[in-house]
């Protein structure tokens, strides 16, 4: 893709809604009150796993400023995320998942009260046999903690080959075959989730909430309460933080809604950080085995990898999870045949879901350090495997995923010649190493969650003879800067400050349907709706402009606040001017833009999962200063170079980037949802706390290097792509190939703790392993797996029975959608 | 006052250690005491005999002061390793001193202690760290104490009754649960730290991050050189128990010696035997104790670099 | 309601950014509360009203400390000052206009409390180097930027209050070696307040 050439575009400005952020003038969902309004309370679950014999509330409704009170008996309908997993309650109707699941609500004058009712609700509980972790999912399929699912305690299990993976096999020098895990670690939000309802005398529900994801809680909220979508309004206020803890209807959202139509008052519930842990939705813990073969060169040749991922007690997005935890490793560099078997336990746990990465931090982890085993066991460059090996840009992944731009080369150069690479690894003091390593992720799912045909993200524009320009979309700013990126994508196109653009998002009731911040979808689609929508008001002033100063359309500038002649700038009209003219030609303005992603070439069962119109890519090296006497280390630097297509704005995707080193960082250091069994074997959280949940400080923050690498993407406006996510995903097993250059220990899991370093140091010293990490992988009763031909083989994208592949044929095609 | 509201009372001075326990119901008072506006309770002194720190002096005015800087910079660097700056300018040396005991299984709002049914130290009757201990096993965890008793400080606490002056040492007790030999109705008013003269102290924390997060591992070490050899030491280990841990052994180990890394390591080597965490704070307890030796030879190193 | 008593509350004299306050509050509120609810400051945030995170930092008698930990009751008489405070009618304090110009509030729930710390830290020392700011701020978490950009901007606001008429770095901006052939020229007439640098 030719470079486009833009004015605002590409330049550094303030975000939009800075000035309220810095000021304290943003108003976040606990910040809002109205008058009357009453606070909800949840009494939460003390039990792992257990039926709800008897929950009776009726104390506690005659409690002291107590208004209302709810149980599951008054919720009955089931949500969920996925269409495929509708598993969980409002209020728990009958049994209880996991130390943490909300059973009764109370609403009254103030928390003190709700809380003091909480204490009057009885409960009797049965105990159930808790899961508390994949072995002990594998090992006891009853219980069942759900109904449905695959096999006893798996929620799902998927197998797909896509070539023939045993010749390939045949054809390596050598096969690598290492185990990995990758433990739980969750979002942290700063700010608490929040709700605010508001069922109004009219009949209409307004609920406020800090999610990521106002249209699926809208679609939620129709199911569960019975009310036409048409009624209710989903307003998502700012989020203090989102990473994907924010982007699942919750269970608090739709009780203050239930609770503000039974009492007639606003409700607002503010979850404590407890509960915040409750809610979780975060990285699932993950077991990998990874058989890999390549050639001496290092070019693979074939990869069978394995997952099973632990689920925690609901659905959420753990079926998309699971895909995604075999779907990208195929982006970077060439793997001609590959096979996935992927697995999901239901545990008595929160549940786990997407956070920044969703599904693919963990196998990033396990290729990047198996990767670079690869290379040291070759006697290769850890870099020069990778640069060797890179899947080409403007091709077709053997698992059909469609690369389009691919800089993923110049990242890898960039970071090498900062770091000092070539000069220095190997050849530090005792202690110290560089590890490298690389990753890429979507910009935006191919495939909404939910089968339709309509557009994944709408904006409308207005515009009126006051010159103003107001963008309204569904999209959600978590922070990111998507409210920004709006108003400067449509500045670009009518030539005006992005300031005087006014932006009008996450309003169901105002704004045109967009998906949602998550799969790092935002800049790519609702950038290209935006785009569109710009596009055809400029065309519009353009026409009336043309036929007021008589040049042609094609001459127009749009361009510092005017439209004008490009071959005589000295004439034209202001840009209000511009709008007065077209207003005046053609009555009230208005456009409309959408994006619908192209479609995904696999047309397999599981093809949803992967498809993106644009892919990113990243690099990093990590410098580290390991105390090999106790494992104790530190990160002076990391250098970071990050393909984003193009930037709409370079200091905010720098921002972008430094962000995703630090939670990296923290998950590879530090970060870890631990859970315990007490003495009855419930299972608890170890320590639903900020201080005992380790999130890294000022003091632990490298310095970071930053470079931005723009190879335009034909797909992204302006040829952008995502930067939210991506560059995350480096920075673990860079981490990891940090320790083994600095102490020659491999750590094959996350967090990588001074202990484990340690335990690896002795391991090696007694002659063992140099290693620590996971020595089995389970027994899993994977199905046998679907077979898609390769690009490579003629394959159409679609699955084919073995026989039939081996001649060739087409018998037993398959074609189904996750 | 505080005999007026009986025992269901607590004084309070920064509201650090206490108001979180409040609000988690681990400490469940009826009535609190504040101590932040008494006078007699804020003042530093120096003298020829040392300094005298009011219990409700706020910890950021020790740490930054440029007397304690200069005559205690162990102490100084141990204050300033405690939580992080904005709790370090409300909590205070007095408050630092008696702070609660820590377990991962107490430091727990009360609907996470109902679900695993609630330990001794509070509403409860077993310990969940080691159900068979017949007491709490809670950890000392402030990162003032093992210093200041290295340093040969004393606490003087007064009631209604009168006032006494006991060694820092001596005002706790290996019991998470009864962790202090101060009375209820006693106020602990100030503490005193002798003249450096000679001593050298240092302090060594061990934890996960460079701020909030508490010892669970803590050294504090003092040493009095005549020429090259070490005339006394006192060395206390901190985060591994109930009460701070002197190490008698190791500094019998150093008497006399030079402090050269034969000593240093000898030292270390004394020190592990004492060190008994348990499986009630942040990292692997194994680890914890392995660590020991280190933590201690590192202090050591420390002093011994510093001329 | 039945049994409902309204709580009681106790009077108390502050002066909250400057301006003389006499409030009623019940007597066991945090100054955190009393900030957001009685006096509609919802400026200063609150991630886990236990001390861990500092998202309630504000400033009383120009010292950084939780509002989560102090009583209303212990603030009688003193001087409170929260984010709302910072700005005049002059615009942003330049820790503010820093912050917004290097993009060091991502989603902005951490901002008002690490503002507040960094003016602390300037008030006392007005040159503080990259170490002093990380201590100073070592008791503020924010999940969104890793930090680096706040340094950056704590840095840059300081040398705007010395009266140094300082830049961004052009890392801090777009990255290292950042290729601009990209960018068209802006026109003379081209977006300007706010604008890019």
């Amino acid at each position: 893709m030719t470079r486009p050439r833009t004015r605002v575009v590409g330049r550094p400005w303030a975000k939009v809604d800075a000035a309220a952020k810095v000021t304290g003038q943003t108003r976040f969902a606990d910040d809002l009150s109205l008058p009357r309004m009453l606070h909800a309370k949840l009494l939460r679950s003390r039990r792992a796993h257990a039926r709800l014999v008897r929950v009776d509330a009726s104390r506690a409704l005659a409690a002291p400023g107590v208004f209302a009170v709810a149980t599951g008996a008054d919720l009955p309908i089931a949500f969920g995320i996925l269409p495929v997993s509708q598993d969980e309650h409002a209020l728990c109707p009958d049994r209880v998942r996991f130390v943490g699941d909300p059973i009764a609500a109370v609403a009254a004058v103030n928390e003190d009260a709700a809380d003091a009712a909480l204490a009057l609700i009885d409960v009797e509980y049965e105990d159930w046999k808790p899961i508390g972790s994949i072995e002990e999912a594998i090992a006891h399929p009853v219980p069942r903690i759900h109904d449905y699912g695959d096999l006893g305690n798996f929620h799902k299990l998927v197998s797909m080959e896509f070539g023939d993976v045993e010749s390939g096999f045949l054809r390596a020098d050598r096969i690598w075959d290492d185990i990995y895990f990758y433990e739980g670690n969750t979002h942290l939000p700063l700010e608490q989730h929040a709700a605010l309802a508001d069922f109004g005398p009219d009949g209409k529900l307004t609920l406020w909430s800090s999610t990521q994801t106002p249209h699926y809680v809208h679609r939620a909220l129709a199911k569960v309460l019975e009310m036409p979508a048409s009624r209710i309004r989903v307003i998502a206020t700012p989020n203090g933080g989102g990473f994907g803890g924010k982007s699942d209807p919750f269970n608090h959202e739709i009780v203050v809604a239930h609770l503000s139509r039974v009492t007639r008052r606003p409700v607002k519930i503010c979850l404590t950080r407890e509960e915040v842990f409750y809610c979780h939705r975060g990285r699932h813990p993950t077991l990998m085995r990874v058989r890999t073969g390549a050639r001496a060169d290092g070019a693979i040749t074939a990869m069978h990898f394995q997952t099973v991922l632990d689920g925690g007690a609901y659905g959420s997005y753990g079926v998309a999870s699971t895909y995604y935890t075999g779907a990208l490793q195929t982006v970077t560099y060439e793997v001609p045949a590959y096979r996935f078997d992927g697995a999901r336990v239901f545990t008595n746990k929160p549940p786990c879901g997407p956070k920044r990465g969703h599904g693919t931090p963990q196998p990033r982890f396990a290729m990047e350090a198996q990767l670079d085993r690869i290379a040291c066991d070759l006697g290769l460059d850890p870099a020069d495997i990778r640069l060797a090996h890179l899947q080409p840009p403007d091709s077709l992944t053997a698992n059909f995923l469609r690369i389009g731009s691919m800089g993923l080369g110049a990242c890898i150069e960039k970071v090498v010649a900062a770091s000092g690479w070539r000069e220095r690894r190997g050849r530090m003091p005792p202690g110290r190493g560089l590890g490298l390593a690389c990753s890429s992720y979507i910009s935006g799912a191919g495939l909404p969650i939910y089968w339709n045909a309509m557009p994944q993200s709408g904006v409308q524009l207005k515009l009126d003879r006051s010159g103003g320009v107001t963008v309204f979309c569904g999209s959600t700013d978590i922070g990111q800067g998507s409210d920004s990126v709006l108003a400067y994508v449509v500045a670009e196109i009518l030539g005006i400050d992005p300031f005087d653009i006014r932006v009008v998002t996450a309003d169901t009731d105002l704004t045109p349907v967009d998906l949602g911040s998550y799969s790092s979808r935002v800049t790519l689609m609702t950038g290209n709706a935006a785009l569109q929508a710009a596009e055809r008001a400029r065309d519009l002033l353009a026409s009336a402009v043309s036929t007021q100063l008589d040049l042609p359309v094609l001459r127009l500038v749009f361009a510092g606040g005017r439209v004008f002649d490009a071959e005589d700038p000295g004439k034209g009209l202001a840009f209000a001017e511009a709008v007065v003219a077209a207003e005046s030609k053609l009555g009230t303005l208005g456009t409309v833009g959408s994006y619908s992603p192209p479609p995904s070439a696999g047309r397999y069962r599981g093809a949803g999962v992967g498809p993106s119109p644009a892919y990113s890519y990243s690099a990093a090296v990590v410098e580290i200063e390991v105390d090999p006497e106790s494992g104790i280390y530190s990160v002076p630097t990391i250098w970071i170079a990050h393909d984003v297509g193009k930037c709409i704005n370079p200091v905010l995707v720098v921002g972008q980037v430094e962000g995703s080193v630090y939670m990296g960082l923290g998950e590879a250091m530090m970060e870890e949802m631990s859970y315990r069994s007490d003495v009855n074997g419930n299972v608890v959280h170890k320590f639903p706390s900020m201080l005992e949940y380790k999130s890294p400080t000022t003091m632990e923050m490298p310095d970071v290097v930053t470079f931005l690498i723009e190879d335009p993407d034909p797909n992204g406006p302006f040829g952008a792509k995502e930067v939210g996510q991506g560059p995350l995903l480096p920075i673990p097993p860079a981490v990891a190939n940090a320790v083994y250059d600095a102490v020659g220990v491999r750590v094959d899991e996350v967090p990588i703790t001074p202990e484990k370093i340690l335990a690896a140091l002795k391991s090696k010293a007694q002659g063992k392993a140099a290693r620590f990490g996971p020595d089995r992988f389970p027994e899993i009763p994977y199905p046998e797996p679907v077979h898609i031909p390769t690009p490579a083989e003629g394959g159409d994208g679609r699955a084919r029975d073995r026989e039939a592949t081996g001649a060739g044929g087409v018998r037993g095609a398959v074609a189904a959608k996750v | 006052m505080k005999s007026d509201a009986g025992p269901d009372s607590s004084y309070v001075a920064g509201g650090t250690d206490l108001y979180p326990n409040m609000k988690r119901r681990q400490q469940t008072p009826a009535t609190v005491i504040g101590l932040g506006r008494l006078a007699e309770l804020k003042g530093m002194a120096f003298g020829g005999d040392g300094a005298v720190f009011g219990a409700g002096v706020v910890l950021s005015e020790i740490e930054n002061d440029p007397e304690v800087r200069a005559a205690y910079p162990g102490l100084a660097h141990a204050i300033a390793e405690i939580s992080t700056p904005p709790l370090r300018n409300m909590g205070t040396i007095g408050g630092n001193l008696l702070l609660d005991t820590r377990c991962n299984y107490y430091d727990q709002n009360f609907e996470w202690r109902q679900a695993i049914d609630f330990c001794m130290k509070k509403d409860g009757a077993i310990c969940w760290v080691a159900p068979g201990s017949p007491r709490c096993l809670a950890v000392q965890s402030a990162d003032s104490v093992p210093v200041l008793i290295a340093l040969q400080a004393r606490a003087r606490l007064v009631s209604a009754g009168g006032e006494r002056e006991i060694p820092v040492e001596d005002l706790y007790r290996n019991d998470g649960i009864s962790y202090l030999t101060k009375r209820p109705e006693e106020l602990l008013a100030g503490i005193a730290v002798p003249a450096p003269e000679g001593w050298t102290a240092v302090y060594r924390k061990l934890r996960r991050r460079g701020a909030f997060d508490f010892p669970v591992l803590s050294v504090g070490a003092a040493i009095r050189r005549e020429g090259d050899r070490v005339a006394a030491s006192r060395l206390v280990l901190g985060g591994v128990a109930s009460a701070p841990i002197r190490l008698t052994k190791a500094e019998e180990v150093l008497k006399g010696r030079a402090l050269d890394e034969d000593a240093i390591r000898e030292a270390a080597e004394a020190a592990a035997g004492p060190s008994r965490p348990m499986d009630n704070t942040d990292y692997s307890f194994l680890w914890r104790k392995q660590m020991t030796k280190k933590f201690v030879a590192d202090a050591l190193r420390q002093i011994a670099r510093a001329v | 309601m039945p049994g409902y008593e309204a709580e009681s509350r106790v009077a108390l004299r502050l002066t909250v950014n400057g301006q003389p306050e006499e409030i009623a509050f019940a007597p066991h509120k945090t100054l955190l509360e009393v900030l957001r609810e009685d006096l509609g400051l919802t400026g200063t945030k609150h991630g886990c009203e236990l001390g861990e995170c500092g998202a309630c930092a504000v400033l009383v008698d120009g010292r950084p400390v939780l509002s989560c930990l102090v009583l209303g009751l212990e603030c009688g008489g003193r001087s409170v000052e929260t984010v709302e405070g910072m700005a005049g009618p002059e615009g942003l304090h330049p820790l503010q206009k820093a912050f917004a110009d290097l993009g060091a509030a991502q989603c902005g729930y951490c901002t008002p409390g690490i503002l507040l710390a960094a003016q602390a830290l300037i008030a006392g020392n007005p040159s503080p180097d990259l170490p002093q700011i990380r201590a100073a701020l070592a008791g503020n978490i924010c999940r969104c930027t890793g930090y680096v950009k706040i340094f950056e901007a704590v840095e840059l606001a300081a040398a705007w209050m010395r009266g140094e008429d300082a830049a961004p770095r052009r890392e801090s901006l777009y990255g290292t070696d950042f290729d601009e052939s990209g960018l068209l020229p802006v026109l003379p007439s081209g977006p300007g307040e706010g604008g890019p640098r």
